[in-house]
């Protein structure tokens, strides 16, 4: 029993619609900071699709570098929302209620954010349709049995899934909304409303799509970073040539994704001034989790690295040492301290865990868990089978550029979401608190 | 089609390299550049990792100095009959053709990389830019070779294009071609004539008889590639 469930219901909608209404100077300034940022990014894809992809730093034997690890990492956070709101609504857990918009949101942008990036890497952009099935004049059909192949349905059915997933729970609200909106907005509320009465035949559609939803989202999440994990792991390229990645990469995708959304969460509940909705208590449940899926993710790499370490071949030992004591030491054991001892540390102790310790721990986790795509994707491919071949890979400003934009676009879009629907889901509050009573 | 036969492919090309014969010399990396139109790259881009070789000359380094023992290795593209390459390409722009070679499409490559990544040879290149030639040298381009544009990979061809004029040729004199009709820029180029190129189908071929040797191996073959290149290891 939380606090927040006694709110008097028009109380939660007006602190819930409060920060709908106008935009304070920070609001304008961080949006307009975010845009310059996404759109320097823009630019210096421009100019890498103008000049070549050379000028990005990739190389022989380097094909795939910060492109790459960019792509694992934005789809890895888009399994916050679905698998976490979609677990979470399939076990009725009620404590869910007030994060998982703020969770499916995250899904749906990072997952546009994650799927530009086979766009951004390719060599010839311009030809991207190709890799789509549509019937042509050359009679040329895509190769179904290239993992770039299952990527591009996977993806494409994931996004069209958390869209609607995303979308289902916002027809009560926005109908809400739309009662009370003037201008453009009312237009958009409206026209997302579809004409949403609350009638009980509408209400009982409305929660077996969701149930249904549920289940098929989660499915598809877990088949989506199954897929990223083949593209690796069907090369026979040492260390990629795995069985336990897709599994692995499923749970370092829920970890980067709750890591995410505690970040976010704690974004929403400060700047927007929900502190009543958005409680220890929630943070704790969700600090909690990630503590579980901090003790997966070790268990995963420890059995990783066991199984290779001994069993002794030599082409993967040089990655494994290039790794463990090499050129990229360093960013292992920092992976290792920052996705393993900290959270354990920071959320294991029961006197240490708070909101802003699981928010510390989250950083540490987002940034550990784009070190481990990356020292997946560089290393195996830096030392190839051929010693002679062997080559060492550094960015260029193109790629950094790119990367940190996609960041500053994650916040750009989240800005303007948050403005434009509550972050906080208002009708299931409500529903929340008549089940209480 | 059902029921219909494939007519058995006439030719299996290969190739033979002896190392006890390779002097490490790098006429072969020379005629093929000029074959095949490779872009040429500076300094600064060779640095990178960016030059465009389809055949290289590795070497490897044996015992301590003043005692060392070098040996080199040419390495191309090995046309694996099991292609590691190939099934990952998700818009066929790299296949297996029937006479054994592992055929790039240029204009219908995409630029995943996704088979320079799964090539344990790592004889795949990649056009960074679109290619450039200090003048005059953009004069003698060979014209049987396209010229590859930005964004696409590129890899040895065995050097198709003298198989093909190989085959026009016998046809118009009305005969069946003979071992030594086709002859690649870097066979035709190695001073110790180290490299042997030919039909694997005739069992009486220069290539057949060395791949036939004791000391043929295949680079990388526990892998299961099936490459199309022996090399012939140098005796103790």
């Amino acid at each position: 029993m939380t606090a927040a469930t006694t709110i008097p219901y028009q109380q939660v909608r007006d602190d819930l619609w409060r920060p709908l209404a106008g935009a304070s100077k920070r609001y304008t300034l961080t949006l307009a900071l975010l845009c310059a940022v996404a759109l320097w990014g823009l630019i210096a894809w421009g100019y890498q699709i103008h000049k070549g992809i050379g000028v990005a730093g990739i190389r022989r034997p380097v094909f795939w570098g910060f492109y790459l690890v960019d792509f694992v990492f934005w789809i890895g956070i888009s399994h916050a929302g679905t698998l976490i709101s979609a677990i979470l609504r399939l076990t009725d857990a009620n404590w869910r209620k007030p994060v998982t918009r703020a969770a499916e949101a995250i899904t749906a942008f990072a997952l546009m954010i994650g799927g530009m990036f086979p766009l951004i890497h390719l060599g010839r952009v311009w030809l991207f349709y190709w890799l789509f099935p549509y019937p042509n004049s050359r009679l040329l059909w895509p190769n179904f049995r290239s993992p770039l192949m299952w990527d591009v349905t996977a993806i494409s059915t994931y996004l069209t899934g958390s869209l609607i997933f995303l979308y289902l729970p916002l027809i009560p609200d926005v109908a809400q909304l739309a009662e009370h909106a003037t201008g453009l907005r009312l237009r958009l509320y409206r026209v997302m409303a579809m004409g949403w009465s609350g009638s009980d035949r509408e209400w009982h559609a409305l929660e077996r799509a969701m149930k249904l939803m549920a289940g098929i989202i989660l499915a598809v999440a877990v088949s989506v970073h199954s897929v990223v994990a083949w593209d690796f792991a069907m090369a026979i390229t040492p260390m990629w040539h795995s069985t336990i990645f897709a599994p692995y990469f499923v749970v370092g995708a829920i970890f980067s994704g709750l890591a995410g959304l505690i970040v976010a969460l704690n974004i929403i509940r400060k700047t927007m001034h929900l502190e009543r909705y958005l409680t220890p208590h929630h943070f704790g449940n969700l600090a909690k989790l990630l503590l579980l899926m901090s003790l997966l993710w070790l268990y995963f790499t420890f059995a990783e690295h066991l199984t290779v370490w001994y069993g002794n071949e030599p082409k993967e030992m040089n990655v494994f040492n290039a790794r463990v004591r090499g050129h990229f030491s360093p960013e292992f054991w920092v992976m290792v301290f920052v996705n393993f001892v900290v959270p354990f540390v920071l959320l294991g102790i029961k006197r240490l865990r708070s909101i802003t310790t699981a928010t510390i721990a989250s950083i540490g986790v987002l940034i550990g868990m784009w070190l481990e795509r990356y020292l997946i994707i560089i290393p195996p491919l830096s030392l190839p089978r051929l010693a002679a071949a062997a080559g060492r890979y550094s960015p260029s400003w193109v790629e950094i550029s790119i990367t940190v934009a996609t960041f500053a676009s994650m916040g750009a879009m989240y800005l303007v979401f948050s403005k434009l629907f509550p972050i906080v889901s208002v009708w299931e509050f409500e529903a929340d608190e008549e089940e209480e009573e | 089609m059902s029921g219909q036969q494939q007519p058995k492919p006439q030719h299996s090309w290969g190739m033979a390299i002896d190392l006890d014969r390779c002097t490490g010399c790098q006429a072969c990396v020379a005629a093929c550049h000029a074959e095949n139109n490779l872009s040429l790259s500076d300094a600064e881009s060779a640095a990178k990792g960016r030059a465009m070789h389809w055949i290289r000359v590795d070497r490897y380094y044996e015992g301590e100095f003043p005692d060392v023992r070098v040996k080199y290795r040419p390495v191309l593209c090995q046309q694996c009959d099991e292609a590691p390459c190939e099934p990952v390409c998700p818009v066929y722009a790299t296949y297996h053709n029937d006479e054994g070679l592992n055929v790039q499409v240029y204009n219908r490559c995409v630029g995943t990389r996704y088979c320079g990544n799964n090539c344990p040879y790592s004889v795949r290149f990649f056009n960074w830019f679109d290619p450039v030639w200090a003048a005059p040298l953009q004069l003698q381009h060979n014209p049987d070779v396209s010229i590859r544009e930005g964004g696409v990979m590129e890899k040895c061809t065995f050097c198709l294009q003298r198989i093909n004029r190989a085959k026009d040729d016998a046809r118009t004199e009305g005969r069946p071609m003979k071992d030594g009709d086709v002859q690649t820029a870097c066979v035709q180029s190695c001073p110790a004539e180290a490299m042997v190129f030919g039909d694997l189908n005739d069992p009486d071929s220069r290539v057949s008889q060395m791949a036939k040797s004791g000391r043929a191996t295949q680079l990388l073959g526990e892998l299961g590639t099936k490459p199309r290149v022996f090399y012939l290891e140098r005796a103790k």
